[in-house]
């Protein structure tokens, strides 16, 4: 069963203008938000999108933008006191929460 | 590293004579392991070394697979290597898997330079591919990689159970492969943690309830105990399992909805619902719920498909309407409790 979550909230920008090609942003998403067709890569599923970064950082041509981050809840309150950008927590020394 | 469990002996090589030779097979203690961590047992400290492995009989034309030194990540990874020949190249991501570390930047373009140079690959492998997990993507900048090392990377499938049809299909991942899924077995073996640090935090709210007893005119006792223990399963464990299933698309809500259906059936077997009780039944129907509610929004965390900007949305809703319903149910119940 297909998992699905907030709908209109992705940060992702991507301008088709600058796009080489290459495919990478298809290889790189985990959700199968883009894919290549007529030689471009469109956005087929940005409600899929979790904002990992991952394309943005891998586009050869700086096409895409995204804000990425953590979806984590847990990770986002302790920002909030930390002041500091919410991150994944598993490494730190007085925190042993959240993913495996 | 000769004493480690997993490796068996070291592979001879023209420029590298002492590379460990890693086993595919997972020993008892392997398993013994990854379920202690799967409970958060030693989970900080499930590490390997960093550095390159060998696995089989690889040589200069061998492929070199890139990775994190999480022990897990690890045992997964060569358990779904035999009968390969190839390089590991473990990444320093201090003991965290792949994904996570590639979000904080430890399974990074930085460290994987430092990996490359420090190991001396390419005076072990004369060709200048790196099979990378595609989950490392979110980390590793592959253009800088290339540019400045000269290694092109290509990014392998998401599961490693994918990667010897990956390497055999010629380095080519079907859409399959690439797509990150979340079954319902993927969210049990999650729970356990989930309910460890619930577990944790719980002490603390039962110490608070001793210590009203003490001035209690209606003192909480185990039917008290068990309304809670239910919320808080509904939280960590009923919801992520149930995930798909439960209506609604925020954690919040999916835990909510489960912990009002679990609470009302609880506090009706209870007879909470009728007089002398009514306050203390709509107290718990206030007060449990959002509980459940609030840890299975904490399970974003542990999910593989939430974005920062939903999981911000959802808790600027979910977070208020939680405090909000917490602290009247949590009036309500200490009327009756003081009161009696």
């Amino acid at each position: 069963m297909k998992h699905k979550y907030l709908s209109n909230v992705s940060t992702l920008e991507y301008n088709t203008e600058r796009c080489r090609s290459c495919g990478r942003c298809t290889e790189v998403c985990p959700h199968g938000v883009f894919a290549i067709e007529e030689k471009k890569a469109i956005v087929i599923a940005k409600d899929s999108c979790m904002e990992c970064g991952a394309c943005a950082l891998n586009c050869p041509a700086g096409a895409i933008e995204v804000k990425a981050g953590v979806g984590c809840a847990y990770a986002i309150i302790l920002s909030w006191f930390s002041g500091k950008e919410p991150t994944c927590g598993c490494a730190d020394e007085d925190n042993d929460v959240c993913c495996g | 590293m000769s004493e480690e469990k997993f490796c068996c002996g070291f592979a001879g090589c023209c420029a590298a004579p002492k590379i460990p030779v890693v086993s595919t097979s997972l020993t008892a203690q392997d398993i013994l392991g990854a379920w202690k961590v799967r409970f958060g047992i030693g989970r900080m400290d499930y590490t390997v070394e960093p550095g390159l492995y060998s696995i089989g009989q690889p040589d200069n034309a061998s492929p070199v697979l890139v990775s994190a030194n999480y022990k897990l990540t690890f045992d997964t990874l060569r358990k779904n290597l035999c009968a390969l020949d190839c390089w590991l190249l473990i990444l320093d991501t201090k003991g965290v898997n792949v994904w996570c570390a590639a979000g904080k930047g430890t399974f990074g373009t930085e460290e994987l330079l430092y990996r490359i140079e420090k190991s001396e690959l390419a005076e072990i492998v004369t060709h200048r591919r790196l099979i990378l997990p595609q989950l490392g993507a979110s980390g590793v900048n592959s253009n800088e990689i290339l540019r400045r090392c000269g290694f092109s990377v290509i990014f392998g499938p998401v599961r490693a159970d994918d990667i010897q049809k990956f390497i055999a299909c010629g380095y080519t991942a079907d859409q399959e492969m690439r797509i990150v899924k979340f079954t319902m077995r993927d969210r049990l073996v999650l729970t356990p943690l989930e309910l460890v640090t619930a577990a944790k935090i719980s002490l603390m709210v039962f110490g608070v309830l001793f210590l009203i007893n003490l001035f209690a005119a209606r003192p909480f006792g185990m039917r008290d105990f068990l309304a809670y223990t239910a919320a808080v399963l509904i939280g960590t464990v009923i919801t992520p399992v149930l995930l798909p299933f439960i209506p609604g698309k925020a954690f919040a809500f999916k835990g909510w909805l489960v912990g009002i259906l679990g609470t009302a059936l609880i506090i009706w077997a209870y007879g909470w619902f009728s007089t002398p009780f009514l306050l203390l039944g709509l107290g718990y129907m206030l007060a449990l719920p959002v509980h459940s509610a609030f840890l299975a929004m904490n399970f974003t965390g542990s999910s593989t498909y939430t974005s920062p900007s939903g999981v911000l949305k959802e808790m600027k809703i979910a977070l208020p309407l939680i405090i909000l319903s917490l602290l009247s149910g949590l009036v309500l119940i200490l009327i009756k409790t003081l009161g009696g």
